[in-house]
């Protein structure tokens, strides 16, 4: 079972809620992805505190965990001041936290991460960190308190999957008590078996869900690869090579056609 | 039979007409003082576009909007059906190709095209859509023309009314009053949208243009007298207050982005709103008692009001059943 913060997970596939056609087709796909936790971006949806009541309560209503998000913070300031809002909305002290540093790729700002994540930690939130694959960093977000790193894959929202597998790869070998999820950059169900056979704790799948055709259907998929993924991990792969190896050893068999 | 309708927005003055032209003995209650000032509506795009609204919606959104625009023209000379252009920057052609995908119908067009359409845009747009069946309309003017309408066959919107507690007796009653009927349907939830009015005589378009965007795509619909109306933020809110300063930075910068000349239009209204939606988005007609509610019309109350309000004048004179658009339906009491 994963854990984070101490709280034991069933499913490795954890769900935003931004982007989906419907509240009602949101829930047919956390449903289908059989997910424990979903994320929700409390400023991009509310724009208030006390202002999106009827989205909250179909959030409630999906019976899962929910981790509230920080999306669209730009600033240390802002991420914690939201953080807080989200603990008193949602009544959790996990937070998954985002400091956004530039606009187009939506890069996470590891410095000001850092510093939020040090904040949040010394205040008793559970820190669920974006950032990206960088060795250092996920030192310094590890100081400042978190127990679970959440490193990007691609761009948000990008579907480009996994842009750096090889520092990904020395990622998982540095940390490997340290739950990791892959965050952003999903695309394809396959994309998500891949940082299942690499390691990878969890991942945590938005657009590549929400902007799906038939995202229920796309859920289930994903779920499916999650699954996948984790069993071979668990299975041992084996090791590529360069040259054929027969399954069938054909020395000193009887016939040979 | 005489009928009461609640509410003077959008779906209440299409009820009310359609009862109306079938010689029902129809009034009007609006709690506002004035048509507009608590509507929705108001602050509406008036984007009659039922092929674009299929890159997200359900198909039945299409159908209801599809049967709606014929309706708009025979009652509102202002219906101009004349398309709805799409476009994207060179590096969203990603945006663009999903949404060509999830819709049909439409031609697609490259820069000389585009230019050929909208002048304006020439040279700024390599690829585009063009959805040749689809319209727009002046929401404020539609809805003074089909209250127009309805003082011509004798029936009154009464202003500054309340609807009363309990209802009439003999009466039927059609409740269209948005987010406020909540207390009854409880699986309400609003959705708040941001717009601005823009005066600008430099750029002139003769459709609605959506620019798509992976985080902003938007739509500026032209007025009458150089106006536009850009919109419009789509956030689960049920809170109409003002406008953030970052839908308003991510509005302006859209318009700009569709064409430069826009920085230099006057700003001429801010508007927000909030809209009535059930949790698919899809609208219905539910009975309660002698009450039949037409609501959860979400962002397509222009498009599908008529559609609508055929099926409630139905439902009202012949007791008849519209599954696709009645909780009955185990389709949507399953979404619901």
């Amino acid at each position: 079972m994963l854990q984070l913060y101490g709280t034991a997970l069933r499913s490795r596939l954890l769900l935003g809620t931004a982007r989906y056609p419907s509240p009602a087709v949101l829930t047919e796909a956390v449903r289908a992805a059989r997910a424990e936790v979903v994320t929700v971006a409390l400023r991009r949806e509310s724009g208030g505190e006390r202002a999106g009541q009827g989205f909250w309560s179909i959030i409630r209503e999906l019976g899962v965990r929910v981790l509230p998000n920080t999306a669209g913070c730009h600033s240390v300031k802002e991420a914690v001041a939201t953080a807080h809002m989200a603990r008193e909305v949602f009544g959790t002290s996990w937070i998954k936290l985002e400091v956004i540093g530039e606009d187009d790729t939506l890069q996470p700002d590891v410095f000001g991460l850092t510093e939020a994540a040090r904040i949040l930690c010394a205040q008793g939130f559970e820190v669920f960190p974006y950032t990206t694959e960088d060795l250092v960093v996920a030192e310094r977000l590890l100081a400042a308190g978190c127990r679970v790193l959440m490193p990007w894959g691609a761009p948000i929202g990008s579907g480009r999957g996994l842009n750096n597998p090889f520092g990904l790869t020395a990622l998982r070998a540095h940390f490997p008590d340290v739950p990791l999820i892959i965050d952003a950059g999903i695309g394809v169900p396959s994309h998500a078996a891949r940082a299942l056979e690499l390691g990878f704790d969890a991942v945590l799948i938005n657009t590549a869900v929400a902007q799906a055709r038939a995202p229920a259907q796309m859920a289930a998929a994903f779920a499916q690869a999650v699954e996948a993924g984790r069993a071979a991990r668990l299975a041992g792969p084996m090791e590529p090579r360069d040259l054929a190896a027969p399954s069938t050893p054909v020395i000193g068999t009887a016939f040979r056609g | 039979m005489r009928v009461t309708v609640i509410g003077a927005g959008v779906a209440g003055l299409t009820c009310a007409l359609e009862l109306a032209e079938r010689g029902v003995a129809v009034e009007i209650l609006e709690r506002s003082a004035q048509l507009g000032a608590s509507a929705c509506s108001w602050f509406a795009g008036g984007m009659l576009a039922p092929r674009c609204e299929l890159e997200s919606c359900d198909p039945l959104i299409a159908r209801l909007g599809a049967e709606s625009i014929p309706w708009w023209q025979g009652r509102f000379a202002g219906t101009v059906v004349n398309g709805t252009l799409v476009v994207a920057h060179g590096r969203d052609a990603a945006d663009l190709a999903q949404f060509a995908a999830r819709t049909g119908h439409f031609q697609p067009l490259a820069a000389d095209a585009i230019a050929g359409l909208e002048p304006d845009l020439a040279g700024r747009f390599s690829q585009g859509l063009y959805f040749r069946d689809e319209g727009h309309l002046d929401p404020r003017a539609a809805l003074a023309a089909l209250a127009a309408r309805l003082g011509e066959l004798g029936v009154a919107i009464r202003f500054g009314v309340e609807a009363p507690p309990t209802r009439p007796a003999g009466r039927q009653v059609i409740d269209c009053t948005g987010l406020a009927a909540r207390g009854q349907l409880t699986d309400l939830r609003g959705v708040k949208g941001e717009m601005l009015l823009l005066r600008l005589r430099e750029v002139s378009f003769s459709r609605p243009v959506r620019l798509l965007h992976p985080r902003t795509p938007v739509y500026v619909v032209p007025r009458p007298d150089g106006l536009f109306m850009v919109g419009a933020t789509m956030i689960e809110s049920d809170q109409g207050t003002r406008i953030s300063a970052r839908s308003m930075l991510e509005l302006l910068s859209a318009a700009y982005a569709l064409h430069p000349a826009f920085g230099e239009a006057e700003i001429v209204e801010i508007g927000t709103g909030v809209r009535a939606a059930f949790a698919d988005n899809l609208p219905r007609l539910r009975g309660h008692g002698e009450t039949l509610y037409v609501n959860g019309l979400y962002r397509h109350g222009f498009l599908i009001a008529p559609a609508l309000a055929r099926r409630a004048a139905e439902v009202t004179l012949h007791g008849s059943h519209f599954p696709e658009v009645m909780d009955a339906n185990p389709r949507q009491r399953r979404l619901a």
